[in-house]
């Protein structure tokens, strides 16, 4: 056996034990810690698979901005844990929902193993095509040019989620600031790591967007480097989540958007479709897709994980 | 048969839906069902990315096609995961409830 192959098996070992103990540990925070703990291994796990870009996305995403939610939400939740615990299902219902979990496991266990071989691939196509684009990083170049409609619509979906997480606000607070009032320590260790990181920071997300075009990285990875460094601030009690009702909030949440639209529709008469680029074009054109999306992004993923309004404006 | 890296991470990741899968049906609180889901849609992303492995072809580490999807999923995913907490928090906040089971419901809030 291989060095490779000893070290992929003990990484698959520690993910399921750690996904098991998610499930199976009684108390919640634990159940919180060890997904965010699973989220850093499968970002391991997806560098394994030659998959950087998406290692990138999970380990900020999947690992850091979900973990902060759901540590919120299970410190709120705490006073129900006991009176929930006892609605755990019987013997009978637990067997049952294993035998239904083993099933679809070994399901997918059996089409895994089954995979066609060759395996199909559209790499080449993009091999092919990426001078086009005038972009060194080919998930950036699907993302953004072979597959731009999806990127596009992902967009949408962001401000979707977030204008349904609004609607969960009570009558009085609309217009309100997200989340709870966070008090300024002064001294605290937090409002101290707040000064000084997202200068940094904010310097590493520019870069991660930059480079995105030709090595891993990109606008979701910068835009929730963002995310994560106004939370803090905000967190620290540094300084305060804008009233939703602020039209340059507004305008900046679907900054992103538009710019992709307008970019799109204009492909229309300038290059023979919606969302073509322009001969040469390609890559300035992306870049500038990908800026304003990272600044929405960021205002978009910082502003779920505070959830609907709790302070007037 | 050999079995090659990217096999055995692909079964990790049918291990990882069905453990998502016992948590999101046995454990009955909202919040914990809301992390078995994550389970499930991780391990369904790994199956992308393992499919993406096996397409590695002209020096890429693997089909960017799908690695671009997963991204775009993972993204998708905490965004619902953020509207599901936020959905379980309000929930909380005007019934008291710990739990989903209708019995658990209180009366609704005075207007």
């Amino acid at each position: 056996m291989s060095m490779a192959l000893l070290f992929d098996g003990s990484l698959i070992a520690l993910i399921l034990a750690v996904a098991t103990w998610t499930i199976a540990v009684r108390n919640s925070f634990a159940a919180v810690i060890g997904y965010a703990t699973y989220g850093l291994l499968l970002a391991l796990a997806w560098v394994r698979l030659a998959a950087v870009d998406a290692a990138l996305t999970e380990a900020a995403i999947g690992g850091g901005l979900t973990s902060v939610l759901l540590i919120r939400a299970v410190v709120r939740l705490r006073p129900t844990e006991s009176a929930a615990r006892a609605e755990t299902p019987g013997r009978v219902s637990r067997l049952l929902a294993a035998v239904l979990a083993g099933s679809v496991t070994a399901a997918l266990a059996l089409v895994v193993l089954t995979l066609p071989d060759p395996a199909p691939t559209l790499a080449p196509q993009v091999a092919e095509h990426i001078a086009s684009t005038g972009l060194g990083n080919a998930v950036t170049a699907v993302l953004l040019s072979f597959r731009a409609i999806d990127t596009l619509l992902e967009a949408v979906v962001l401000v979707f989620a977030l204008v349904a997480v609004w609607t969960l606000t009570p009558d009085d607070l609309w217009r309100g600031r997200p989340g709870p009032r966070y008090d300024l320590d002064e001294n605290g260790m937090l409002a101290y790591l707040a000064r000084l990181l997202p200068p940094l920071g904010i310097v590493v997300a520019v870069y991660v967007l930059w480079v995105g075009a030709d090595l891993p990285g990109g606008k979701f990875q910068a835009g929730t480097l963002l995310a994560a460094m106004w939370l803090l601030a905000i967190m620290a009690g540094l300084t305060e989540a804008p009233p939703i009702s602020r039209r340059w909030l507004r305008g900046a949440l679907v900054l992103g958007t538009v710019a992709f639209l307008v970019i799109g529709f204009a492909g229309v008469p300038l290059a023979g479709a919606f969302l073509a680029y322009p001969e040469g074009y390609a890559k300035p054109l992306i870049i500038a897709i990908e800026a304003a999306s990272m600044l929405s992004i960021a205002l978009t993923l910082g502003l779920l994980v505070l959830g609907p309004p709790e302070q007037g404006p | 048969m050999t079995v090659t890296a990217s096999t055995l991470y692909g079964l990790c990741a049918a291990a990882l839906v069905g453990i998502g899968l016992y948590g999101l049906i046995v454990n009955p609180q909202p919040l914990r069902k809301i992390l078995a889901f994550n389970l499930i849609g991780s391990g369904v992303f790994v199956i992308f990315g393992v499919v993406a492995r096996r397409g590695a072809a002209l020096g890429m580490g693997g089909d960017p096609v799908p690695q671009a999807l997963v991204i775009t999923g993972i993204v998708v995913a905490f965004s619902a995961t953020a509207l599901a907490v936020a959905l379980v928090l309000r929930l909380h906040e005007m019934t008291g409830a710990a739990t989903l089971t209708p019995a658990d419901v209180g009366p609704p809030p005075a207007q």
